[in-house]
């Protein structure tokens, strides 16, 4: 069988869930081998095996890291040739979109993005996405080259397949054009202890409706071991960063639960979090049009609502 | 300092957008409009124009309607525009998009600077600025959410999920801006009655020395096979809180074994 590259998600080694995903995407395609950047692939290296990674590639060279995307497109072209894959499997994420399509160009192979199912077919791998604020599902193949396919979290359930994840170096030099980007400074956000919003299971955000004041929405969301989301109608208005707006020019989430709080259900909104497994929403107006969404809505203070909801969530846990 | 944005004539987020029987986009029976997040980059081209010397051009690739995009980016005070449309463009992908917006750009001039926005409202993809600056053999700076240009260099800062970073590239360069960066102006009086004479030129495949066999449906490197409108949801339980709205909602999320 055809080998199947996976692009891993790490931080110094450390892989995470979305690799485990696509691994166990690409074992239903071919043969996975993970792609890694980086200089701690011994960190990283049992959990690609316990995930069914055969062979490992491995691309350490500082260059990668320091340049912005046009070099990365360069060490997976150097991978593709070597692998002659048949498929590429990236997280979706802006940085992995735009070295995919970079390599597309390069490759001249077909691409697709935002993947939240992916098949084995007739065709080759076949790309499920959700367009159009999600109003839309399309099926999709490529019909050039090795399918280049982002996928985002969440889409399947990891599971495990141990194998041999054989480490192959790759030799990659970057060329100078590739270098016309750099990256000058680097400031890591500081961690809130909550998990990652495009990666949680349970996602509460807040909307205008909490007149700034979040507290109440973070204190439920910590019931729930929830990461914290807003409309981009708070993030506006300075009330909480934009790293955590969902939406349609924010963060796409697809979670298990999507509690909204305070939040009418703009378009914009509904583009980034209608995918969601179950909805629930808090909100005054009866009329708002998250309330078409949900599968559960209270109408409501959230000021009352959230912190009642909190303690019968304690109570009902002790 | 020429500016070359490019920009694009989506259907209307607002309405009812759907597909045609050959699995593309309708643009014909929906409301369109310039793409909302390419206002942005549109803003950022002027503001660099305003503050030295230089000149915004923006172009667009799409069907005839598409020069109602290009119509409100003259609107804002870009002072030329380039409309590339062509029969056998409809259909096309990311790839051949950025194809014909390679060429187009290249026989506009060598700019300084070309500048779009985050991604598309209909495809949303994000991926023509990357595609674009691979084909112009451009350093990319790309999703930033500020924007500085002197001495021939261009900076921005990309904020992203872990880190924020601090980018820097030498002129000519690619730049993609997102929602952050500015507050897009609306047009003026003024500038609506100055579009009116504002060039726009229209260019086709030939035009650009493409080959209508490297655009369109038929050349496309993926295939949409099937499209399906997502099953609207059942109309969930909706209660009013009358002191027991908490209780209820955790009683729900019990029920469904979220707790």
């Amino acid at each position: 069988m055809a080998e199947v590259l996976v692009l891993v998600d790490h931080t110094a080694g450390q892989v995470k869930k979305t690799t485990a995903e696509l691994l166990t995407i690409a074992r239903t395609l071919g043969t996975p081998s993970a792609v890694f950047v980086g200089s701690d692939v011994e960190a990283a290296r049992p959990r690609l095996a316990q995930f069914g990674a055969e062979k490992v590639y491995v691309i350490d060279n500082a260059d990668v890291d320091n340049y912005l995307v046009a070099p990365l497109a360069e060490a997976l072209q150097a991978v593709v040739q070597q692998a002659s894959p048949a498929a590429v499997l990236l997280p979706s994420t802006p940085h992995n979109k735009e070295a995919a399509a970079r390599l597309a160009i390069k490759t001249e192979s077909g691409l697709i993005t935002d993947a939240v199912a992916v098949e084995a077919g007739d065709a080759g791998a076949t790309a499920t996405q959700s367009v159009f604020a999600g109003s839309y599902t399309v099926k999709s193949t490529v019909t050039k080259g090795a399918p280049i396919i982002t996928v985002k979290p969440n889409v399947v359930p990891p599971s495990a397949s141990q194998a041999g994840a054989t480490v192959v170096p790759v030799d990659v030099q970057v060329s100078d054009a590739a270098k016309g980007a750099k990256i000058t400074a680097r400031e890591e956000k500081q961690k809130s202890g909550r998990p990652e919003l495009t990666e949680a299971a349970i996602v509460v955000s807040g909307g205008r409706g909490t007149g700034g004041d979040f507290s109440p929405v973070e204190t439920f969301a910590d019931t729930l071991g929830a990461a914290v989301g807003a409309s981009r109608a708070a993030v506006d208005a300075g009330w909480y960063p934009h790293s955590s707006q969902v939406g349609q020019t924010g963060k796409q989430v697809s979670p298990q639960l999507y509690v909204a709080a305070g939040i009418s259900g703009a378009i914009q909104h509904r583009a980034g979090m209608q995918t969601s497994k179950t909805i629930v929403a808090i909100n005054k107006d009866e009329e708002a049009p998250i309330f078409e969404l949900v599968d559960f809505g209270v109408v409501g203070d959230l000021f009352t609502v959230l912190p009642q909801a909190t303690d019968a969530v304690k109570q009902a846990r002790s | 300092m020429n500016i070359v944005v490019c920009v694009k004539y989506v259907p209307d987020a607002q309405s009812d957008r759907t597909f045609n029987e050959d699995n593309t986009t309708d643009r014909d029976n929906v409301d369109g409009l310039l793409s909302e997040l390419d206002e942005y980059a549109v803003e950022a081209a002027l503001k660099i124009v305003e503050a030295g010397e230089g000149e915004v051009t923006v172009v667009t690739v799409g069907p005839d309607q598409a020069a109602d995009a290009v119509k409100k980016a003259l609107q804002m005070g870009a002072d030329k525009a380039v409309h590339v449309s062509d029969d056998a463009i409809h259909g096309s992908d990311a790839v051949a998009t950025s194809l014909v917006l390679a060429e187009a750009i290249k026989k506009i001039g060598s700019p300084d600077l070309v500048l779009t926005g985050l991604a598309s409202t209909d495809g949303t993809m994000s991926v023509v600025p990357a595609m674009l600056a691979e084909r112009l053999g451009l350093p990319q700076v790309t999703q930033v959410s500020t924007l500085e240009v002197e001495g021939g260099t261009v900076k921005g800062r990309r904020d992203g999920d872990v880190a924020s970073e601090s980018l820097e590239a030498q002129l000519p360069a690619l730049v993609s801006v997102t929602d952050q960066i500015n507050e897009p102006r609306y047009p003026s009086f003024k500038g609506i009655m100055a579009a009116k004479k504002k060039p726009v030129e229209t260019w086709s495949l030939a035009d650009l020395g493409v080959d209508a066999g490297q655009v369109g449906l038929d050349a496309a490197w993926t295939k949409v096979e099937s499209f399906a409108a997502r099953p609207p949801r059942e109309q969930g339980e909706i209660v009013t809180d009358e002191g027991d709205g908490g209780t209820k909602l955790a009683e729900f999320l019990v029920a469904q074994k979220f707790v």
